[in-house]
């Protein structure tokens, strides 16, 4: 007794008493929950492990980015959920960081109206939940949209109907992999070029203009490829053809919903963030760039942004996972995501348990590479103290 | 030459010249933004208004062009009190009327004592016993029966109050000195805000089933409570730790140097100030906790967004979705823009205090 009191006295023996103990409170919740699901598992006669990720899956799946037939294994079809999940939040991701942009622009412009409108498009979009949003979208596409016949045309070449989104899609020949290899060999020479220029100007402080080399180096390359295969470079549009659209790229319902509605909740919040990190630039940095005699445009695309840029990068990198996370919202209006193959998968399979576990380390590892991937873009764009 | 009206009209063009049409630019962007707007809002009024249906039958809204919003009319209890029994839905509006009379009667800083920490488990269970019956006189309403706004609402409010101070507790532990703790509430929060919430409600329904010991049934209800109290304490445990960072070392080291416990430190010194710093991002929180208590209905619940949906299903009044969407909307945003209204009041407030 007297000696146990004496024991804890310590801080040291304190310390380490109360990380046994909460460590232990932790591991004993573990096993307990284990020890049940063990048994829970034998009475209710469900089999573990991951075997049944090879075993045939029989679901159809109305989307795929790769070749998937009923007769593939579980496996195949969580890769194809994978897929569908990556292929909405990367466009979400790059729509909405447009929109948002735009958006977050016209809350701080001086014109009354285009403030006013920016405003009411972000507390609206807002303060809605997505699922409702989503749900709206949903029913707008495939009840209220027009039959395929009398299809709404808000744009050339871009139709909406109750068959989805058609949309303009790029011819495609074989030879075009040619044109995208020597595109990314631009690329890699631009990278260089900007090394090389950037040296230069820093050791004798003048340099040529990069533009030119790099407009040059982006877009000769790809073109004489095409030019010396001879392949066919056109837009398709697409034409309804008495039952069906013809040509041009067709978004099912579904993908075209959920597209929606991620980018258009997410472009709000990051609309917000845009015009906070804008805001937060002294303005003596405005009054300065003007008194360089730099043009608007400039003052902002040269001075502002950059600087806002790191203000901006760490909320936007939460944005990007929201959107990431929120994709699985995707099984309320049944587009073949991730989530969706595996709800469909536990009610064929009762395995629960493994198929959560593929959802949540999925998603944690989606979380992990997006955080890593913008901080590194974080550190590059960091203010460098010389 | 000085009356008020020609005076008010000159204060008005002034204040045009100066927002709409001081450039050449921006009354090219006026133009074409009014231009824009019109080509919007001319249809969107037409059928919300000139063109709608505002009551009558399902037959009166299909002959008509506009919004039907007779099916509003028709549906509005169900939409706002789901499966719960229609000849007792004067209790599940009383209970409402009961949970939002004390939200308001929190607001007001100056309440901020002991008596509110006595009156809102009297509201908890006054809310309870109205919602489930069994007494003499009021019939007994199952969990499972239960709807609506109020069953959003208390989702909400239960996983807001249940997860805070959890969620205290969490970012202290993240911040503690001791590695195995630290690192445990690191776990927790990372995995959490890792893995969407719709996987955590899976969880709670097919997977708690199995981790349970055999005889012990929870409903999908409790089990989306439990799984929106963990969530949102990740999120609040994050918010809870960029107040902590903000706070001078020196707070720290002056609470230890009077003497004052770990405990005491944290309540007295270091918290009151630290919550302060972050009103903002926890308003934010509480409004994204109330959006996403709508995913409930991908587990079968029948919240406010649930029971628009099944509305829905009524095959005699199929095909007017964006009606009863708006109408749950409305509802939605009244709560949350309200929400934001206040956070921003109680942040200026309280920004004149630390001026003064």
């Amino acid at each position: 007794m007297n000696f146990g009191r004496r024991a804890l006295a310590t801080v040291g023996a304190r310390n380490i008493f109360y990380q046994v103990l909460a460590v232990g409170a932790v591991v004993a919740l573990f096993a307990w929950l284990a020890l049940n699901t063990a048994d829970n598992l034998e009475r209710r006669n469900i089999s573990t492990g991951f075997g049944f990720l090879e075993r045939e899956a029989g679901m159809e799946i109305g989307e795929s980015a790769i070749d998937y037939a009923p007769s593939d294994s579980y496996g195949r079809a969580f890769v194809v959920g994978l897929l569908n999940t990556l292929r909405v939040a990367l466009i979400g991701i790059a729509l909405a960081s447009v929109i948002g942009l735009f958006v977050g622009l016209a809350r701080l412009s001086r014109n009354w109206l285009v403030a006013r409108m920016a405003l009411a498009y972000v507390e609206t979009l807002r303060n809605v939940p997505l699922l409702l949003q989503l749900f709206f979208w949903y029913a707008l596409i495939t009840e209220a949209a027009p039959a395929p016949r009398e299809a709404l045309n808000p744009l050339p070449g871009v139709f909406l109907s109750a068959r989805g989104l058609q949309v303009p899609a790029l011819e495609t020949d074989p030879v075009h992999r040619w044109a995208v290899w020597a595109f990314l060999a631009g690329a890699v020479g631009c990278w260089l070029l900007l090394r090389r220029l950037r040296a230069l100007r820093e050791r004798t402080g003048n340099a040529p203009p990069a533009w030119p080399l790099v407009a040059a180096l982006l877009v000769a390359p790809p073109a004489a490829a095409l030019a010396l295969s001879g392949a066919p470079l056109g837009v398709e549009l697409p034409e309804f053809q008495r039952f069906n659209f013809r040509g041009g790229t067709s978004l099912t319902p579904e993908f075209a919903a959920l597209l929606l509605g991620l980018t258009l909740y997410t472009a709000s919040f990051i609309a917000e963030i845009v015009r906070s990190g804008i805001q937060a630039i002294p303005r003596g940095q405005w009054e300065a760039a003007r008194a360089l005699g730099l043009r608007p445009g400039r003052v902002m695309k040269d001075v502002i942004l950059p600087q806002a840029l790191r203000v901006i990068i760490p909320p936007l990198t939460s944005q990007y996972l929201n959107l990431t996370k929120n994709s699985s919202l995707a099984v309320a209006i049944a587009y073949p995501d991730l989530v969706s193959i595996a709800n469909v998968s536990i009610n064929q399979t009762g395995q629960a348990i493994e198929c959560i576990a593929i959802i949540m380390a999925v998603y944690l590892a989606i979380s992990l590479a997006i955080s890593l991937a913008m901080n590194l873009y974080n550190r590059a764009v960091a203010l460098v103290e010389r | 030459m000085k009356d008020p009206i020609s005076l008010a009209l000159n204060a008005f063009l002034a204040w045009a010249h100066e927002n709409l049409f001081g450039s050449v630019w921006n009354t090219v962007l006026t133009v074409v933004t009014l231009i824009a707007l019109v080509s919007v809002l001319q249809p969107l009024a037409v059928w919300a208004l000139a063109a709608a249906q505002w009551v009558g039958t399902a037959a009166d809204c299909r002959a008509a062009d506009g919004a039907c919003w007779a099916i509003v009319g028709e549906k509005y209890r169900w939409i706002l009190f789901g499966r719960y029994p229609p000849d007792q839905h004067w209790r599940p509006l009383v209970a409402m009327v009961l949970l939002v009379g004390a939200i308001a009667w929190s607001l007001d800083r100056r309440r901020w004592n002991r008596s509110l920490l006595a009156l809102w488990p009297v509201v908890a269970v006054a809310f309870y016993a109205l919602m489930q019956g069994g007494a003499p006189g009021l019939d007994f309403v199952p969990v499972q029966r239960w709807g609506g706004l109020p069953l959003t609402l208390m989702l909400s409010v239960i996983g807001i109050a249940a997860a805070f101070p959890l969620s205290v507790v969490l970012a202290l532990g993240r911040r503690s000195r001791l590695p195995a703790v630290r690192a445990l509430c690191i776990a927790y929060i990372e995995l959490i805000r890792g893995v969407p919430l719709i996987s955590l409600l899976f969880m709670a329904t097919l997977m708690l089933p199995l981790f349970l010991p055999e005889g012990v049934n929870l409903n999908d209800l409790i089990c989306a409570q439990v799984a929106m109290i963990l969530f949102s304490a990740a999120y609040f445990a994050e918010v809870v730790r960029g107040g902590l960072q903000a706070i001078p070392r020196g707070q720290f080291e002056a609470a230890d140097a009077l003497g004052l416990s770990y405990a005491q430190s944290m309540r007295k010194i270091v918290l009151p100030q630290a919550l302060v710093h972050v009103i903002p991002p926890l308003a934010n929180t509480c409004i994204g906790i109330f959006k996403d208590t709508s995913l409930v209905v991908l587990i079968g619940l029948f919240d406010l967004l649930g029971a628009a949906k099944a509305a829905l299903a009524d095959p005699a009044w199929h095909g007017f979705p964006a009606e009863v969407y708006f109408f749950a909307a409305a509802i939605y945003f009244v709560f949350c823009y309200g929400m934001s209204l206040y956070s921003r009041r109680l942040e200026a407030d309280l920004a004149k205090g630390a001026a003064r």
